[in-house]
């Protein structure tokens, strides 16, 4: 699968999604600045965590307004598959191709460790090699990950399976509504969450509970 | 003109932060206050001919920008 990584002042994960887009899923990448104002040829195209512009303002919000998320915007449209994780998921709601904000931690403090996701739904690109209700080990590392959205919205993303992740068995480590960790667009094109898979995916990483995500990508 | 703009959370919002805020206050030993709500203040000088021009320029800069409307109301004051 073609894939553009997508790079802004201030990510720092970039490389991390890179090998395991490249080594688990198979994925031929391209790496996009934020001034581009087109996309080259691609299939998908990944926002990688970081702190984009220092997390001025708010977090995602200067990042949001580049010149390239016209061009990402438009694909996604076209039907293209878009992923966002941690600020990637942060940039992707400001920009509103997804729904809803996300806040400071409940507890104000930065959480930096593991929790258990829940998948919701099996049927989007990045889940499809697991089934709903499994669990995985995955690490999240954020100050702003605190899902919010108004009701009538949390009914419909709910009623329309458009919760992707889930913190499990009371891991929920920062005051998300309905312990959301990660929804997609009405279409299930658009994709984010605030865990950070592609850490879970070698030996190296302790446990290699992720790779199924990156596996379906390769599907 | 200068533009005077407040940007405050909805109501219903949770503010951890306003919470956290509000507890120091008390550990200093103030007392008699609640609902402690932290916002944002923004001001910038705006090129219009009238208050009107400059209101509606830096509304669109509110939506477009300095308030996520999911969470934030904003207030713009014109002078």
């Amino acid at each position: 699968m073609k894939t553009a990584i997508i790079q802004f002042p201030g990510l720092n994960r970039e490389s991390d999604m890179i090998m395991a887009l490249e080594n688990v899923s198979g994925a031929k990448t391209q790496t996009v600045w934020h001034t581009q104002t087109s996309l080259p040829d691609t299939d998908l195209v990944v926002i990688p965590g970081g702190f984009s512009y220092g997390d001025y303002l708010r977090c995602g919000a200067i990042a949001a307004r580049s010149p390239i998320m016209k061009a990402i915007v438009e694909h996604a449209n076209k039907g293209g598959k878009v992923l966002g994780v941690c600020n990637g998921f942060q940039i992707l709601v400001e920009t509103g191709m997804l729904r809803g904000a996300l806040m400071r931690n409940a507890n104000l403090k930065f959480v930096c460790k593991q929790v258990t996701l829940s998948v919701e739904n099996d049927s989007t690109f990045f889940t499809s090699k697991m089934n709903t209700g499994d669990q995985v080990t995955c690490p999240v590392a954020h100050h702003d990950g605190n899902y919010y959205v108004d009701d009538e919205t949390l009914k419909r993303l709910e009623g329309d399976g458009q919760i992707v992740f889930r913190y499990a068995n009371g891991t929920n480590p920062n005051g998300s509504m309905n312990d959301i960790a990660g929804i997609c667009n009405a279409k299930g094109n658009v994709i984010g969450m605030m865990p950070h898979p592609e850490n879970m995916i070698e030996a190296l990483h302790g446990k290699t509970d992720c790779r199924p995500l990156f596996e379906s990508i390769a599907a | 003109m200068k533009a005077m703009i407040k940007v405050t959370l909805k109501n219903g919002v949770l503010d951890p932060q306003g919470k956290a805020i509000m507890g120091s206050l008390g550990s200093l030993g103030f007392d008699g206050y609640d609902n402690v709500r932290q916002g944002k203040y923004f001001e910038l000088d705006i090129e219009a001919f009238s208050k009107d021009e400059a209101k509606a320029r830096a509304t669109d800069m509110c939506e477009q920008l300095l308030a996520n409307t999911v969470i934030e109301n904003y207030e713009i004051e014109i002078v």
